[in-house]
C-alpha cells in the first residue's frame, strides 16, 4: 500500500492553511543530503567492498536524492572503512543527477580529494571544546584555522565547502552546549566561505525544547538558506526535531538510507535518522523533495541485504512487510 | 555525526550513570509562558525561572539567579560570549536561554532586530498551543501484551503493572475483557484485576467489548472501562465482526450501564487516518464516530492511528475536524510508530491543544497488519520528548526504564524504545570502566 494514499489531504490548499497555523513557515521544498555512504558506512564494523558502495551510491542517485555524500578523505589509519575513497570517486565520476561532496579533514585531505575528482567538500568542527579535542585532536580554534586553509584553497578552485558542526545540543563529555557557542562556530564557518552549515546533534539528545533555542541563536547570524540540520535518532527524537526545524524555516535535512550509522557513544544505539522515514514524513506534509521513496527503499534493501541485517528505517520495514504479506493473496 | 578520526572509546569517557544521563539531557527546558512572550528573546533558565511553565531544577555552581535579558546583554558586551559558556554547568542544569544579542555581532545589528522578531514570532507560534501538563495513558499491559505471540504469565503482568504505577503513570490500562477465544493473551483478566486492585496512584481501566464483558469487568473489580469503535466500516467488520452502527449500539448499552454505576467509559476510535482495507479515512467520518461516543457518555475519546500511516499533514486536518465536534480536552491521541511518525504526530497534536497521549512501555505491541513492523509508540520516547519540551507528566523516566527493562527481559528481546536502548547502552559501557 503506497504511502501516497495517506497524504491526499495535504495537497489541498485549504489544508495547508491549517497546517500553517500550527507548523509555522515550513518550506515548500526540502533538500535532502544523503550521508549513508559516508557517515553511515564509516561506522560499519566490517569494511564494505568498493563495488557495493558504488552500487549503493548509484541507486541513491537514481532515487532523486540531490546530494549524496560519497566518501571521506580522512586518513585510512582512522577510518579504514573508507580507505577506498579514490576508487569510489573514480567509479562515480560519470554519475549524473546528484552532487557528491566528500569529507576533508585538512588541506592534505582536500588536495587528495580534488586529485580524485571531488567537486565539493565538507569540513567538520565542533561546538564543544572537549569533543573537538577528543574527536579530532585539536581545539575548536585550531580546527577553524585548518579549515580556513581548506576554504581558501577551495575558493580558488571554485569548490563549494560545507561546514559541519557537531554537538550542537549536547556533548558526551560536557553535557549541554550553549546555543551561543553553536552560533559562534556557525558564523566562523560562514565567514570563511562555507556555503552551507550542517548542525549535528551528534549524540541525539535534542528535543524541540533545545533545538529551537539553538536554531534561534544560529539563525541570528547565519541566513536560514545556508543551514542544514543533521539529527541523530539515538533517543527516537530526530523526526520531531526535524519538524521543529522546518517550522523555523530550515530547508535542508541530512539523513542516512536505512538509518545507517550507529552512535559510537552508546554502542548498539541508533545514530542517523533514516532517509526513508524522513521522506515519508515530508511527503505527508506535502513538502517536495524530488525523491522517489520506493527507490530509496530499494537502495536501503540492497545495502541491508549486504550487511545482513534489517533496515533501521521503520517506513522501509513497514512497507516491505506489507508487500510480503500482500503477496500471499 | 560520528567520530571522524579515531573513534572516541567509551573508556575515555567519564563514567556516566543512567540517572546522570537522564537528568543531563532529558530534563525539561524552559519555554516562554504567555506572560513572557513580550519581554524579549531570552528565556529564563534554571532556578531563576519566573515562568510557571518552567521545569525547575536545582543546579550546582551556577550563580546567576534570575536571568534578565537586559542584564545578560550588558554582560555580553563586557566579554567574550564564547568563553562565558564555560561557566559551570551543574549536573542537573539545563541551559535553555537563548542569547540574541545584536551587540555581539555589530555588523548585523540592524538585520538582527527584525530577525529577532521573526525568530520570536516563529518560536511563539511553535509553543503557543502546547499544554503544560500531559496525561500519559499507558497501554502496554493491554494493547501491548495482547499482541504477544507467547502468553505472558499473570505474575509477570502484575509486576509490570506495579512498576508502571510506581513510575507515576496516571493511567495504566490493565487488561481486557474481550473473550479469551479472540484474545487468549489476556485470558487471565480476572486474576490480573484481583491482584492490582490494591495498587494506588493510577487509574486502571480495562477494555470491554460489550455489556457482557462490562459486567465481567465490574465483577472483577474494574472501576473504569474502555470501548472501541472504528472510523472505518471495513475495519469494524473485520476486527469486531459488526458494522460501526452496530458497535455503537452495543456501546450505548455499556455506557448506560456504566453510568448507573458511576463508572467512567473511554471510547477508542481506530483507523483515524487510514485503514488497511479502505485506505485514507475522511476526517468527518472520524468526527462522527467520536461525537457518537462522546454523546453516549464517554468521558474521553482516544483517536488511534491503527496502522501508523499518519503524518502531521494528515493528523492536523483530522484533529481540526474532530475538535469541532468534541472538545479538545476530551480527546486523546494514540499513534502507532509503524512508519516512525508517532513523535512528530504527537508533537503537532500537542500544538493543537491535545493533552492526553497513549503510549506503550518499551513500544510493546506490534502491528498486526504488517507482521514484524512496530506498533505502539514507546512510552520512554514520549516521556523523553515531553521532558525536553518542558511539559509535565509526573512520570519518573528512570522508573519507567526499569519497568521496560523488566518486561523486555522477560520477553527476551531488546526494548522497542530508542531512549531505553540509548540509556541502557551508555550505562552498560560505563560499567566497564
Amino acid at each position: 500500500m503506497s504511502s501516497r494514499h495517506y497524504n491526499f489531504l495535504s495537497n489541498d490548499k485549504s489544508i495547508r492553511g491549517f497546517s500553517d497555523k500550527v507548523l509555522g513557515s515550513i518550506p515548500e521544498y526540502v533538500k535532502i543530503v544523503e550521508v549513508g555512504p559516508r557517515d553511515g558506512l564509516q561506522n560499519e564494523k566490517d569494511v564494505v567492498p568498493t563495488p557495493v558502495k558504488v552500487e549503493l551510491i548509484r541507486m541513491l542517485v537514481s532515487s532523486g536524492l540531490p546530494v549524496v555524500e560519497a566518501t571521506s578523505f580522512v586518513s585510512p589509519k582512522w577510518v579504514p572503512q573508507l580507505a577506498d575513497a579514490k576508487d569510489v570517486m573514480a567509479a562515480i565520476r560519470d554519475l549524473e543527477g546528484a552532487r557528491f561532496p566528500v569529507l576533508t579533514p585538512n588541506l592534505k585531505g582536500f588536495e587528495a580529494a580534488v586529485a580524485a575528482g571531488a567537486k565539493e567538500v565538507a569540513i567538520f568542527a565542533s561546538a564543544s571544546e572537549s569533543f573537538s579535542k577528543s574527536n579530532i585532536n585539536c581545539s575548536i580554534e585550531d580546527s577553524l584555522g585548518r579549515y580556513n586553509d581548506v576554504a581558501l584553497a577551495a575558493s580558488k578552485l571554485s569548490i563549494p565547502v560545507r561546514g559541519y558542526i557537531s554537538c550542537v545540543v549536547g556533548c558526551p563529555v560536557e553535557g549541554m552546549i550553549s546555543p551561543s557557542n553553536v552560533a559562534y562556530v556557525a558564523k566562523r564557518l560562514c565567514d570563511m566561505g562555507c556555503s552551507e552549515i550542517s548542525l549535528g546533534d551528534t549524540i541525539g539528545v535534542g528535543t524541540p525544547g533545545t533545538v529551537i533555542p539553538m536554531l534561534g541563536a544560529v539563525l541570528n547570524v547565519v541566513p536560514v538558506d545556508k543551514l542544514a540540520v543533521h539529527f541523530h535518532d539515538t533517543y527516537g527524537q530526530a523526526l520531531s526535531n526535524i519538524l521543529a526545524s522546518l517550522h523555523m524555516g530550515i530547508n535542508t535535512v541530512d539523513s542516512s538510507v536505512s538509518g545507517l550509522g550507529g552512535c559510537p557513544y552508546a554502542k548498539g544505539a541508533s545514530g542517523n535518522v533514516a532517509t526513508e522515514d524522513v521522506v515519508y514524513m515530508l511527503n505527508g506534509l506535502g513538502v517536495k523533495t524530488n525523491v522517489d521513496l520506493q527507490k530509496v527503499i530499494l537502495a536501503g534493501n540492497f545495502i541491508c541485504k549486504h550487511l545482513g541485517r534489517s533496515s533501521g528505517s521503520k517506513t522501509a520495514i513497514a512497507l516491505s512487510k506489507i508487500t510480503a504479506h500482500a503477496s500471499k493473496l | 555525526m560520528s567520530s571522524l578520526q579515531e573513534p572516541l572509546g567509551l573508556d575515555k569517557l567519564p563514567s556516566m550513570s543512567t540517572i546522570d544521563r537522564i537528568q543531563r539531557f532529558s530534563s525539561g527546558t524552559c519555554r516562554p509562558s504567555a506572560d513572557d512572550m513580550g519581554m524579549g528573546n531570552c528565556w529564563i533558565e534554571g532556578r531563576g525561572c519566573s515562568s510557571s511553565n518552567c521545569y525547575e531544577e536545582d543546579y550546582e555552581g551556577h550563580t546567576r539567579g534570575t536571568f534578565s535579558w537586559r542584564r545578560h546583554t550588558r554582560d555580553l558586551s563586557q566579554g567574550d560570549s564564547f568563553n562565558r559558556r564555560t561557566m559551570s554547568l551543574g549536573r542537573n542544569h539545563m541551559m535553555c536561554g537563548t542569547v540574541w544579542d545584536s551587540r555581539y555581532f555589530p555588523d548585523h545589528q540592524y538585520n538582527s532586530e527584525s530577525k529577532d522578531k521573526e525568530m520570536q514570532d516563529l518560536t511563539n507560534k511553535f509553543w503557543k498551543g502546547i499544554p503544560k501538563f500531559v496525561k500519559i495513558v499507558e497501554v502496554g499491559p493491554r494493547d501491548g501484551l495482547q499482541n504477544e505471540k507467547n502468553i505472558v504469565p499473570t505474575d509477570v503482568k502484575i509486576e509490570l503493572i506495579r512498576r508502571l504505577v510506581s513510575s507515576g503513570l496516571p493511567v495504566v490500562e490493565a487488561t481486557s475483557f474481550v473473550s479469551p477465544k479472540w484474545v487468549p493473551q489476556l485470558a487471565d483478566a480476572r486474576d490480573v484485576m484481583k491482584a492490582v486492585q490494591s495498587l494506588e496512584g493510577s487509574r486502571l481501566p480495562v477494555l470491554t467489548p460489550n455489556l457482557k464483558g462490562f459486567e465481567a469487568a465490574v465483577a472483577a473489580g474494574a472501576k473504569e472501562v474502555a470501548v472501541f469503535a472504528s472510523a472505518s466500516e471495513s475495519f469494524s467488520k473485520s476486527n469486531i465482526n459488526c458494522s460501526i452502527e452496530e458497535s455503537l449500539a452495543r456501546y450505548r448499552a455499556v455506557t448506560h450501564a456504566a453510568k448507573g454505576l458511576g463508572i467512567p467509559v473511554r471510547g477508542y476510535v481506530s483507523c483515524v487516518i487510514g485503514c488497511p482495507v479502505e485506505g485514507a479515512i475522511p476526517p468527518p467520518k472520524v468526527a462522527y464516530v467520536a461525537k457518537q461516543l462522546y454523546d453516549m457518555g464517554c468521558f474521553e475519546i482516544s483517536l488511534a492511528d491503527t496502522i501508523g500511516v499518519g503524518t502531521p499533514g494528515t493528523v492536523i486536518p483530522m484533529l481540526e475536524v474532530v475538535m469541532a465536534a468534541v472538545p479538545v480536552e476530551k480527546l486523546a491521541v494514540h499513534f502507532h510508530d509503524t512508519y516512525g511518525q508517532s513523535l512528530p504526530n504527537i508533537l503537532v497534536s500537542l500544538q493543537m491543544g491535545i493533552s492526553t497521549v497513549d503510549s506503550s512501555i518499551a513500544g510493546l505491541g506490534g502491528c498486526p497488519y504488517a507482521k514484524g513492523a512496530s506498533g505502539n509508540v514507546a512510552t520512554e520516547d514520549v516521556v523523553y520528548m515531553l521532558n525536553g519540551l518542558g511539559v509535565k507528566t509526573n512520570v519518573d523516566l528512570h522508573k519507567l526504564l526499569s519497568a521496560g527493562d523488566f518486561i523486555s527481559n522477560h520477553l527476551g528481546r531488546p526494548s522497542g524504545s530508542k531512549t531505553a536502548v540509548a540509556l541502557s547502552r551508555v550505562t552498560a559501557d560505563a560499567s566497564k570502566i
